[in-house]
């Protein structure tokens, strides 16, 4: 076999031979190429509809891969320094479960910060597994929440020897870092594997002066979320292993729930983004850094606003920042975050990333344009000038310490019963709740409700949060566990 | 040889003139600028293909942007101009004696250039000694400032491009925050006409009615922009257009002008019904 090289990108170069041969279509999809599908043709592009076909010999499979998809995994772990990237395609969240159901099974524990995405805990509910949460750190003046304290996690370890694995959420929607090589080192030492939930930190594979990336400080599993700061399209993600784990075993765990007909848009867009990123991935995020550096410079210039940096580390919980990231404290214009991302959206057509009761984080990429920026910091100027109310309006913190009394599989799938929201205090929620984005779950299943958490939640309706999670789709009830038949 | 310049007018209509000589073509950061000799129009300047002025009709624009202002508040002082590298509208303001200070803010340095070289009819009084010329954002300039001008002057190009950023809420609210508690914003507003262009204007007028107590629209006729039927924006906290026109005080000043007159400039704030109805929708 030749060797492989980062220019090239065997996916695409495969549907480009494959297009070329004017191969007679009697497979799905059904549209033909787009011929069948006018419409959609138009829409879409007809160049689009010609990518989307089946997995054939020429264009190997998805689910074991031999050839073409093979060749672009195995370019993909060079490029991120992994023993095996798997190409991904029903987003990060398939990933994050992957990792978790490859490192646990029914009953094993695993540690892990409260502030992971629900797609982690939706990973607990189908694996079974039991989660050891470690209270993130919390800014005592920002009220955001942090990464993960080494001795928190410490004290984790050593009170449960036998937890298989931890897994970290690194770096946050807000760009804070934990200390993950030691992390790491820690969790090696007592034998427990290291996730890495890396959907926000693609790009410390590739631009300098980046904090540390997962597979750099010699961690066993990351999910990395290309479709954000890697360019591919929505829903593609690689999920990278290391180490001791076996690529055979975690592709049997992936193919559980993967479908068997993955995207050829998809995974096509996942090699050309990687070839680019290895090629072109310095100057790519160097600019992106310089473009948010400018953007933080000019909102902290307009005052009220604080888009924090690098200023906040603390050696620990905040032991790195990712500056291409964008958040910006709203509190003292007197205005939650979410209400500016609203104002934002319905009266200036800028749409950010998103809003919780104390901040804002607009995403910030290569396809930014400096016109765009200077519209972002003038709108900011202009809803403080317009808008700004006293400081003390808004909620000063976002994070309360959950009371766990079942696993989430127990609580999701144990007998029932449906309350009003207003009146569930006391109970054990069998479902979510959360605003999202961002997708942190304020309720998780097996957790108390309380009365602190109930404010807290009718606050984020108040302010226009985009509540869900429960079943009841106005959240105005919510399912509880049945107690007495515990 | 039979080369000729043709622009969209829209999806579905196009203008065309007839070329001499390509006396310049090159590239900015932000733009594609060209400049034409033509038989009928002189000289044109393009930006990324779109005619923003000829030598033969850049009058009814500049004398329109400027002096219906100008007349209505004669104590003018101090003026900010956005956009405007072609200086038309500059050497229109520098007519005025009593004007003591001209910022221009332009976010391409080499259309001032390339006008300075070829089209010295607009560009020739850029060297005033009361213009100041900044290249940067016209956006982040006047997010700076605060009570601070008589008049802004929105002379940009249309709203996708690097002019994208003068169509906005933000900046309209920021012009608002710029002027004096006196001020006057007049704004090249695009057309009504053709479906594309009138969505933008429409747009433009709602922002700006936001903050103005005072908004008004009035028309030219520009035989090189699409439809030639071309509308100006007259914004103000104080003053309005045609109740406080002076037109003695301006007639007297002497001010020899090809297309302006106190006449034209009421007449000129009489809209037709398509129009009307129009701003009507944008409220």
């Amino acid at each position: 076999m030749t060797l492989l090289s980062q220019n090239q990108a065997p996916i695409m170069e495969a549907l480009t031979r494959y297009k070329s041969m004017r191969v007679v279509p009697f497979d799905v999809p059904g549209h033909k190429r787009g011929r069948g599908n006018l419409e959609l043709a138009a829409f879409l592009g007809e160049q689009c509809l010609s990518m989307d076909v089946n997995s054939m010999k020429p264009l190997d499979n998805l689910c074991h891969p031999v050839s073409v998809i093979r060749e672009a995994e195995e370019l993909a772990a060079q490029a991120f320094e992994a023993k095996h990237a798997f190409f991904m395609v029903n987003g990060t969240t398939s990933a994050v479960q992957a990792m978790i159901m490859t490192a646990c099974t029914a009953g094993d524990k695993i540690i892990m910060p409260r502030n992971v995405h629900r797609s982690a805990i939706n990973a607990l509910i189908i694996s079974g597994a039991v989660p050891v949460y470690v209270n993130p750190g919390l800014h005592s003046e920002l009220g955001i929440l942090l990464g993960m304290s080494l001795g928190d996690v410490e004290q984790a370890i050593l009170e449960n020897p036998d937890a298989k694995a931890i897994l970290i959420n690194n770096p946050t929607y807000y760009g804070i870092c934990s200390n993950l090589k030691a992390l790491t080192d820690l969790a090696h030492q007592h034998n427990m594997l290291v996730l890495v939930d890396e959907a926000h930190g693609t790009h410390f594979y590739f631009g300098d002066d980046l904090p540390a990336s997962a597979m750099s400080v010699g961690a066993d599993m990351a999910s990395v979320s290309m479709h954000k700061s890697g360019g591919s399209l929505t829903q593609s993600s690689f999920l990278l292993i290391n180490n001791e784990v076996s690529e055979g075993y975690t592709r049997q765990i992936i193919n559980l729930t993967q479908t068997t007909s993955g995207s050829y848009l998809l995974l096509s867009s996942l090699d050309i983004s990687r070839k680019n990123l290895a090629l072109n991935g310095k100057e790519i995020f160097r600019k992106v850094a310089d473009m948010a550096q400018y953007t933080r410079d000019e909102i902290n210039k307009i005052g009220g606003y604080y888009a924090y940096s690098k200023e906040l580390l603390n050696g620990d919980t905040i032991f790195d920042f990712d500056v291409t990231k964008l958040s910006v404290d709203t509190r003292d214009v007197g205005l939650a975050g979410i209400e500016i991302y609203d104002i934002l959206r319905d009266e200036y057509d800028i749409q950010i990333e998103f809003g919780d009761i104390g901040n804002i984080l607009a995403y910030i990429s290569v396809g930014d344009r400096q016109l765009d920026l200077e519209r972002l910091v003038a709108a900011l100027a202009e809803i403080k000038r317009r808008y700004a109310k006293d400081k003390n309006s808004v909620f000063d913190h976002e994070y309360i310490n959950p009371q766990v009394a079942l696993t989430p599989q127990k609580a999701f799938y144990a007998p029932k019963t449906n309350v009003p929201l207003s009146e569930s205090a006391g109970h054990i929620s069998s479902e979510f709740v959360m605003c999202y984005p961002p997708g942190i779950p304020i309720l998780a299943p097996g957790e108390r409700i309380t009365e602190e958490i109930l404010d807290y939640i009718a606050y984020c309706k108040e302010k226009g949060c985009f509540l869900t999670g429960t079943e009841d789709s106005d959240i105005l009830t919510i399912n509880v566990v049945k107690e007495h038949e515990q | 040889m039979n080369l000729w310049y043709t622009e969209q007018h829209s999806p579905s209509v196009r203008f065309s003139i007839k070329v001499e000589e390509q006396l310049y073509s090159g590239a900015s950061e932000f733009q594609k600028i060209d400049i034409l000799q033509t038989t009928e129009f002189g000289k044109i300047l393009t930006l990324d293909g779109l005619i923003m002025l000829t030598e033969k009709d850049e009058f009814i624009y500049h004398d329109m942007i400027t002096h219906v202002a100008m007349a209505t508040n004669p104590k003018i002082k101090k003026v900010l101009v956005i956009g405007a590298g072609d200086g038309g509208t500059v050497r229109e303001l520098t007519k005025y004696e009593t004007i003591e200070q001209i910022d221009m803010v332009e976010i391409d340095k080499l259309v001032v250039d390339v006008c300075k070289e070829y089209l010295p009819q607009t560009a020739s009084k850029l060297t005033d000694p009361r213009v100041n010329l900044y290249y940067e954002d016209g956006l982040k300039f006047v997010r700076n400032k605060e009570n601070d001008y008589d008049l802004v002057i929105v002379d940009s190009t249309d709203p996708f491009g690097p002019g994208e950023g003068l169509f906005t809420k933000e900046f309209y609210g920021n012009c608002y925050k710029a002027l004096k508690e006196d001020g006057i914003l007049v704004n090249q507003h695009e057309s009504p006409f053709y479906a594309e262009d009138a969505l933008s204007m429409k747009r433009a007028h709602q922002r700006i009615k936001g903050f103005f107590p005072i908004c008004n629209v009035y028309q030219v006729h520009i035989p090189t922009y699409p439809s030639g039927h071309w509308l100006f924006g007259f914004a103000s906290k104080k003053f309005n257009p045609i109740q406080d026109l002076d037109a003695a005080a301006w007639n007297e000043l002497g001010l020899k002008t090809k297309y302006y007159n106190t006449a034209i400039h009421v007449g000129s704030f009489a809209l037709p019904n398509y129009v009307k109805e129009q701003l009507e929708d944008a409220k």
